[in-house]
């Protein structure tokens, strides 16, 4: 690959959508509408328009927060664990990452308060916050990761935005835009300096951090003694589990990013194969764990173990259960195994699969719980003895989903996909050597 | 001579919470009386005060100070000099259902939401099966108010666990914390009846749940603190015809039964071989259960009102 600087550039400053990326945009605007008017039910109504009660306390909002958690935590995974470890490959795909992270939890954050009975009282957990309780843990982890996932996107976005601002020299309002966001921005070897460092700090900041905010998601179900989250297992096997489903998202978005801004060039059949193999590993790292959580308590059958686990592996939640396992977590392995299985489309294919097959998990670890209590389920009418979510429960899940691609989209627009400046910088490196 | 004494304890519960006080300060007061018998003047006013042992002492009046903790009452804090407990015999107990009625009537809440139920419970197929009134255990490690991250629910010096639903954000992590599946749900406006004037009249506190419920928040059992005050017993206490329940005072070591009969707590949970509900789990419940032995009625005798698929009564009349 022998280009000039201005023609990677040109390649790759942000565009304007066409016609497919208008559509998608609409798309996701009606889905969010739609949201808005399922949760105006929920807020005017109540959480009763939701499929929960009293046993099964939760539901899909909770699972979809967990969802959302994981999913950033990939932002860390790309940017920071590959970069401190050495791995200069992930450049062109650490932006993508990035942006996942923080659409993912801004989100996450957002569907806790939508879960909440009285979201018009968020200033308490403010007011009078108890450190005791692990819902303020994971209220200042998740707000803290945000800030550093932030940080971490914007950094090394400065060269970029210069760059970008010369570039749009003929469109001087957004010019005017990027030239802000640039922060005066010169390339001084001062600026460097700084710049460098900053992102070197953040790449370590993040690690504990993102360790953090998935270990306290955890164990937001496992200081409980409900069976199925009652182990102390969770805080690894959750973060095992972000990872994968991350990685499924970051392979299925680079793909979609690939073909729509026609990256061939930058994003290459090798970066598929590298983050194929990247996510057999942790796929299989999280096999491992899924061993530890069903085996074990499996093996002991104690009462309500058991109960939870035959609803699990036999029982109403056994079709959901065993398509996760084995779609969502043995088939990604069986095929990325293969170099042929790592090419672009079967590996989009699978992340594909690995994220649906991730956000099912998170459902299959909240929701059966719940209905396998301590005490006999009486005085309350049949139906509560079940869960599914209800047509408004899933329009507004569906929002927020929508909105966190949403904010994908539009963060894709207006930003490089690919760093520029990394991508100069080591394009003049290699034909320097 | 023992008839006396029960008779001697009804009265000093019945005085309710003034004389319990002067009494707990009293005992206070004592040690010190007793360590220094050489300011003891002998022509002095003296004042009956009851031992915790069931005695009638005298002392003189200027070794007992009045604690005027009524005036002082948080319904935060509680009493201070108080700890709840109540003692539930499991023997007694056949599904009459009327704990619950209770209830539910005094504060206010409809079926669904009952914060009493009477399960039907068989530890296998070879043992009995027996009936189980069940509510909040307010519990002296509370798992609920541990993961409360407001501080919405809240533990009293008096053992009672209650929650301030002004405060609650209403994330329900304490439901899934509360292993006995006590905590409901006001998952839209509570249906509640006898919304009187006096209900609307009367300003929120948390000592009296239910009155009114709020949307969007938990309730559950408040172990009648409003009674209480009152030197009423609780609403389920007072109603079971069959006298499961006994509900006083652990530094009183007195509880007393809807028929009115004190039993000295140490001497029941002992002779009776009492034990408390998921006791392995280190939540120390303030509620005893008497194990369901020499029963007074066949358990069938409740399966009429075995209804594990409704709610209750939607209200009073019905």
């Amino acid at each position: 690959m022998k280009k000039s600087a201005s023609l990677i550039v040109e390649e790759l400053a942000p565009k304007k959508f066409g016609i497919k990326g208008q559509l998608w945009v609409v798309f996701l605007c009606v889905v969010i509408v739609l949201a808005l008017y399922a949760y105006y039910q929920q807020f005017t109504k109540g959480l009763i328009i939701t499929g929960m009660r009293d046993y099964a306390l939760w539901g899909v909002y909770i699972s979809n927060f967990v969802f959302f958690v994981a999913i950033s935590l990939v932002g860390s995974l790309v940017t920071a664990v590959l970069r401190l470890s050495g791995a200069t490959w992930s450049t062109p795909i650490t932006r993508i990452a990035e942006v996942i992270a923080v659409a993912a939890i801004m989100m996450g954050g957002l569907t806790i308060i939508i879960d909440m009975g009285r979201p018009d009282r968020i200033a308490n957990i403010f007011m009078y916050g108890r450190l005791q309780s692990p819902i303020i843990w994971d209220v200042l982890v998740i707000s803290t990761y945000l800030l550093i996932s932030l940080l971490l996107l914007y950094y090394p976005l400065l060269p970029d935005f210069a760059i970008l601002k010369k570039h749009f020299n003929n469109r001087p309002k957004l010019s005017k835009w990027y030239n802000k966001f640039s922060l005066h921005w010169t390339g001084s070897k001062t600026q460097f300096k700084i710049y460098n460092k900053s992102i070197q700090t953040l790449s370590v900041l993040i690690i504990p951090v993102a360790f953090g905010i998935h270990t306290v998601t955890a164990w937001l179900f496992s200081t409980t003694y409900r069976p199925g989250w009652d182990s102390t297992n969770f805080g690894p096997y959750f973060i095992a589990g972000a990872f994968v489903a991350g990685s499924g998202a970051v392979v299925a978005i680079m793909y979609v990013l690939r073909r729509a801004y026609k990256l061939e060039d930058y994003i290459t059949d090798k970066h598929f194969d590298y983050m194929g193999k990247l996510l057999v590993l942790l796929c299989l790292v999280y096999l491992y764990f899924n061993v530890n959580e069903y085996l074990v308590p499996a093996y002991k059958r104690t009462q309500e173990e058991s109960a939870h686990l035959s609803d699990l592996f036999t029982g109403d939640y056994s079709l959901m259960f065993w398509l996760a396992i084995g779609v969502g977590l043995v088939l990604p392995i069986l095929v990325l195994i293969f170099k042929k299985g790592r090419k672009p489309l079967p590996l989009f294919i699978i992340g594909l699969i690995v994220v649906i097959g991730a956000w099912w998990k998170r459902y299959i670890i909240v929701t059966p719980t719940l209905l396998h209590t301590f005490v006999p389920m009486e005085g309350v009418p049949e139906s509560w003895h079940e869960y599914w979510p209800t047509s408004l429960e899933w329009m507004v899940t569906f929002g927020t989903l929508a909105g966190a691609l949403l904010i994908m989209t539009i963060l894709f627009r207006y930003l490089p996909i690919i760093p520029i400046h990394e991508t100069i910088e080591e394009n003049e490196e290699r034909e320097t050597v | 001579m023992e008839d006396k004494i029960k008779q001697n304890r009804r009265d000093f519960l019945r005085k309710g919470a003034q004389f319990g006080l002067v009494a707990t300060a009293g005992g206070v007061m004592l040690t010190q009386y007793f360590s220094e018998p050489a300011n003891a003047a002998t022509n002095e006013d003296m004042i009956e005060l009851l031992t915790t042992d069931g005695e009638v002492v005298l002392v003189p009046k200027s070794q007992v100070e009045e604690h005027h903790n009524e005036s002082a009452y948080n319904p935060r804090e509680g009493f201070p000099d108080k700890k709840f407990v109540m003692v539930v015999d499991l023997a007694k107990c056949k599904n009459a259902r009327k704990c619950q009625e209770a209830c539910n009537k005094g504060h206010y809440i409809t079926g669904e939401n009952a914060w009493l139920k009477v399960y039907k419970m068989q530890e296998n197929v070879e043992t009995a099966p027996y009936w189980m009134p069940t509510q909040c255990q307010h519990c002296d490690k509370p798992p609920c108010v541990k993961v409360c991250p407001v501080d919405a629910t809240f533990k009293r010096k008096d053992g009672i666990v209650l929650i301030d639903n002004e405060r609650c954000i209403g994330c329900r992590f304490c439901m899934a914390a509360c292993p006995y599946s006590v905590r409901i749900f006001n998952w839209e406006e509570p249906e509640q009846f006898e919304l009187n004037m006096e209900q609307e009249e009367a300003k929120y506190t948390p000592d009296y749940c239910g009155k009114p419920s709020v949307k969007g928040t938990v309730d559950k059992c408040d172990f009648c603190p409003h009674e209480t005050k009152k030197g009423n017993l609780p609403f389920c206490v007072d109603a079971c015809p069959n006298n499961v329940f006994s509900f006083g005072d652990m530094y009183e070591d007195a509880v007393t039964n809807g028929s009115g009969e004190t039993f000295k707590l140490s001497e029941l949970l002992k002779e009776r071989g009492a034990h408390r509900y998921m006791e392995s789990l280190g939540t120390e419940p303030s509620v005893y259960y008497l194990p369901p032995v020499d029963r007074t009625d066949a358990f069938e005798a409740g399966l009429e009102n075995y209804t594990p698929t409704q709610s209750v009564f939607r209200t009073p009349e019905e």
